[in-house]
């Protein structure tokens, strides 16, 4: 069977580090929230909707608590408070603010005990509506079988949720056991999630609740057709990651990415927010037994993938030690990694190889993600199928989780129902084709290979140490990840983040806290 | 008459002016006789003759991939064919270098970005990173070029307030994202602000991406267009040779 010979003090020294990095923020979970973790917590309340505008009632609920500086006690106690006064339901007073102007602030305070009562009573019926959804998704696995390794993974990005249902559906026959549906371009910088579903988008569709549920529902339609439980991903990143995980959560979504440092890295999203925005929506996503995907494709894509390399095993042990204190288990996390070696790059397979074993043997329990060629597809789709198909051996001889199946068609347009179709079939050949190759291969003990993923995995713990030693904020500051400097107090968002009050309250993360047995 | 001279030109399959085509298209229609025949029809309407649909492939959800070989009798006369490219020298960064410190005398500002909805720096960082791409180093390796990459999603607005103040020499911008021609749209939306301002004719405004060739940049009011295939010593010896001949004049 292929194995790699790792150095294990290596790996022993690299966790500590990496357990170093994540450990060094427990005051930012402790002591913060920000807008949009207040925002989650009313959607979980069971707030919805928009107004004439476009603006979804979490954002105008917030903002105004936010400008009469009341946010640090939490928008649970106040919109719990102002349900104790009237007797209404949370989605009532949300339409009281939002339509008829109610002030949250000036409503009489209400006995403790009876908003506490309130906020346990709507907390409880939320989080049983998701263990209901992560229940439900466990029975289809046991009912027709566990997903296949690697699983095909593809997206649909027409830009209107009705045509990708159509796309969707047509990809789940072809054989896809993922769908993941691209969101609108630059999503990740709105401060709110749009509401309802979308019929015009860029590059995507946005994430929605009713896009969510669009395709969560023609996806059990075409899996009980097939006897084959398809699920669905999107994306739990940008300025409003707890928020789309939540959403997640509600509808059954199966998968979401989720990575802990991407929008500080290639979005410049200031670092305090979106390291306490993945500690909440990761919490929510392990919740709801929604596995995690992270993007370390994205250090291949902007810097040289064999030089580079190091990068990657650093962010995943990053991000899973993240993964772990917002209380995530190994198996539902799907670190990534990718195939971005230049083509032209002599036994470029032997470096990819080992990278693609090192992910696996650092993290065995976890569904690996892995990511295509894209930096050198070029338009020339015939070449690209070719290197597609080299990813696709790679990713069932060193069984990675999830292959996010590489398009003839990259770098010219958003994948037409053949380009996908034709990816499915390649992947599909190739998967069955050498379905065992890898338990009947064994690697030369000191060969090239083990060489070279003992190399890469030294390379990455010098870095992680060095990054324990001056804090993840001053390295992020100082351009260590990915070349890009992002000062901890840059980026978009900052003003979004706020100290809470000694009685803030935020139920949800204190009753998730306590079932996933997070300190 | 000798192949040469010949400038009437069709397909070449492996017969001169065979004009045979390889082509792939779908069509919501099951992939039955019938829908063959309509794939077959399609081919006849648009000219072609000859036609073997050899390949039909399930889509499902009632859609068919067809793979067809078929001939064209359309020709092209290439006597009577211009086309806009770049046509400056192209040169080593060394030389580049050597050539804006004696004809300029000194470094030239660019300022790069991907503009708007755009998130895909992948194209402006293989222009401007140092590392630049496929052993082609970027602009920030020049000595003679002060390159400064905005990154993604810059506004408009953000990009020429930064070249204003940075009185920068170019403007670099990348549009990878093409999907229902919002690159066109935020291309032209980048040009109409630069006139409005009053920048449009102090600096070079050049635009990048797969989609994007000189020929289109021209018509959309930019000094330069690369498309795929275009390294930063195209993009830089453009810059130096255009701005060395600006001085001239």
């Amino acid at each position: 069977m292929l194995k790699l010979k790792l150095n294990q003090e290596m790996i022993t020294r690299a966790r500590e580090a990496s357990g170093r990095i994540v450990a060094s923020f427990n005051w930012l979970f402790e002591d913060y929230s920000s807008v949009t973790i207040e925002r989650t917590i009313l959607r979980l309340l069971g707030i919805d909707g928009a107004d004439q505008n476009g603006k979804p009632y979490p954002n105008i609920i917030v903002d105004l608590l936010k400008d009469k500086q009341a946010l640090g006690k939490g928008a649970a106690w106040w919109l719990a408070n102002a349900c104790a006064a009237s007797d209404k339901t949370p989605q009532k007073i949300a339409q009281a603010v939002c339509e008829e102007g109610l002030d949250l602030t000036t409503v009489a305070v209400q006995a403790s005990d009876e908003i506490y009562q309130i906020l346990r009573t709507y907390t409880d019926k939320m989080l049983s509506h998701i263990r209901t959804q992560r229940e439900f998704r466990v029975q289809q696995f046991r009912k027709y079988g566990p997903r296949r390794v690697p699983a095909i993974y593809v997206i649909v990005a027409t830009g209107n949720i009705h045509e990708d249902v159509v796309q969707a559906k047509a990809a789940a026959r072809q054989g896809a056991d993922i769908i993941a549906v691209i969101r609108s371009t630059a999503q990740s910088l709105l401060d709110y999630v749009p509401y309802g579903a979308t019929t015009v988008g860029f590059g995507g569709t946005y994430a929605t609740q009713e896009n969510f549920r669009i395709m969560r529902q023609a996806l059990d339609e075409v899996s009980s057709e097939l006897g084959r439980y398809i699920s669905l991903t999107n994306y739990a990143s940008g300025l409003c990651m707890p928020e789309i995980a939540a959403m997640g959560a509600m509808e059954r979504l199966d998968l979401m990415l989720n990575d802990a440092m991407y929008g500080i890295l290639f979005r410049d999203i200031n670092p305090r927010r979106t390291l306490l925005d993945q500690y909440f929506s990761r919490m929510i996503n392990a919740y709801a037994g929604i596995e995690i995907q992270t993007g370390e494709d994205n250090y291949l894509t902007t810097s040289d993938a064999v030089e580079k390399a190091y990068t990657v095993t650093a962010s995943q042990l990053i991000n899973e030690q993240f993964a772990l204190a917002s209380g995530m288990k190994h198996e539902k996390m799907g670190l990534g990694h990718a195939f971005e070696i230049n083509p032209g790059l002599e036994n470029g397979f032997l470096y990819e190889m080992a990278h693609a074993m090192l992910t696996r043997e650092l993290f065995p329990e976890s569904p690996v993600k892995y990511m295509p060629p894209t930096k050198f597809a070029s338009g020339n789709v015939f070449k690209t199928h070719l290197m597609d198909a080299m990813f696709n051996f790679m990713g069932q001889l060193t069984g990675q989780g999830v292959q996010l199946l590489g398009m003839m068609t990259e770098a010219i347009h958003t994948p037409h129902l053949a380009d996908r179709s034709l990816a499915i079939e390649n992947a599909q050949y190739i998967f069955n084709n050498i379905r065992d190759l890898g338990n009947e291969l064994e690697l030369v003990p000191d060969g090239f290979i083990s060489t070279r993923a003992n190399e890469v995995l030294a390379q990455a713990v010098e870095f992680l140490e060095r990054v324990a030693d001056e804090g993840l904020f001053t390295a992020m500051a100082s351009g260590e990840f990915a070349d890009i400097k992002r000062p901890e107090n840059g980026g978009k968002g900052q003003d979004g983040v706020f100290l809470k009050d000694k009685d803030y309250s935020n139920p949800f993360m204190d009753q998730m806290k306590l079932e996933l047995k997070v300190n | 008459m000798s192949k040469s001279k010949e400038t009437i030109i069709k397909p070449y399959g492996d017969t001169f002016n065979d004009g045979k085509m390889q082509l792939s298209f779908s069509l919501p229609v099951p992939p039955d006789e019938k829908g063959k025949e309509a794939a077959r029809m399609l081919l006849r309407k648009i000219g072609f003759d000859d036609i073997d649909i050899c390949g039909v492939r399930d889509l499902t959800e009632g859609f068919t991939h067809f793979i067809a070989y078929a001939s064209t009798s359309a020709s092209v006369d290439l006597s009577k064919i211009v086309v806009k490219t770049v046509d400056t020298e192209v040169m080593s960064l060394e030389a580049t270098d050597e050539f804006i410190e004696s004809h300029i005398g000194r470094a030239l500002t660019v300022i790069g970005a991907c503009i708007e909805s755009d998130a895909h720096t992948v194209g402006i960082d293989a222009i401007m990173n140092m590392k630049g791409y496929n052993h082609r180093y970027g602009l920030e390796r020049y000595k003679f070029f002060n390159a400064i990459n905005l990154g993604a999603q810059v506004p408009c607005e953000e990009l020429l307030k930064r070249a204003r103040e940075e009185q920068a020499d170019a403007i670099l911008v990348s549009q990878i994202v093409t999907q229902k021609n919002i690159h066109i749209k935020n291309l032209t939306r980048l040009i109409e602000l630069a006139e409005a301002e009053g920048l449009r004719d102090k600096m070079l405004f050049i635009c990048g991406g797969p989609r994007i060739n000189h020929e289109l940049a021209i018509e959309l009011g930019y000094d330069a267009g690369f498309g795929t295939g275009s390294y930063a010593t195209d993009v830089a010896s453009f810059i130096a040779i255009t701005m060395a001949n600006r001085r001239k004049r």
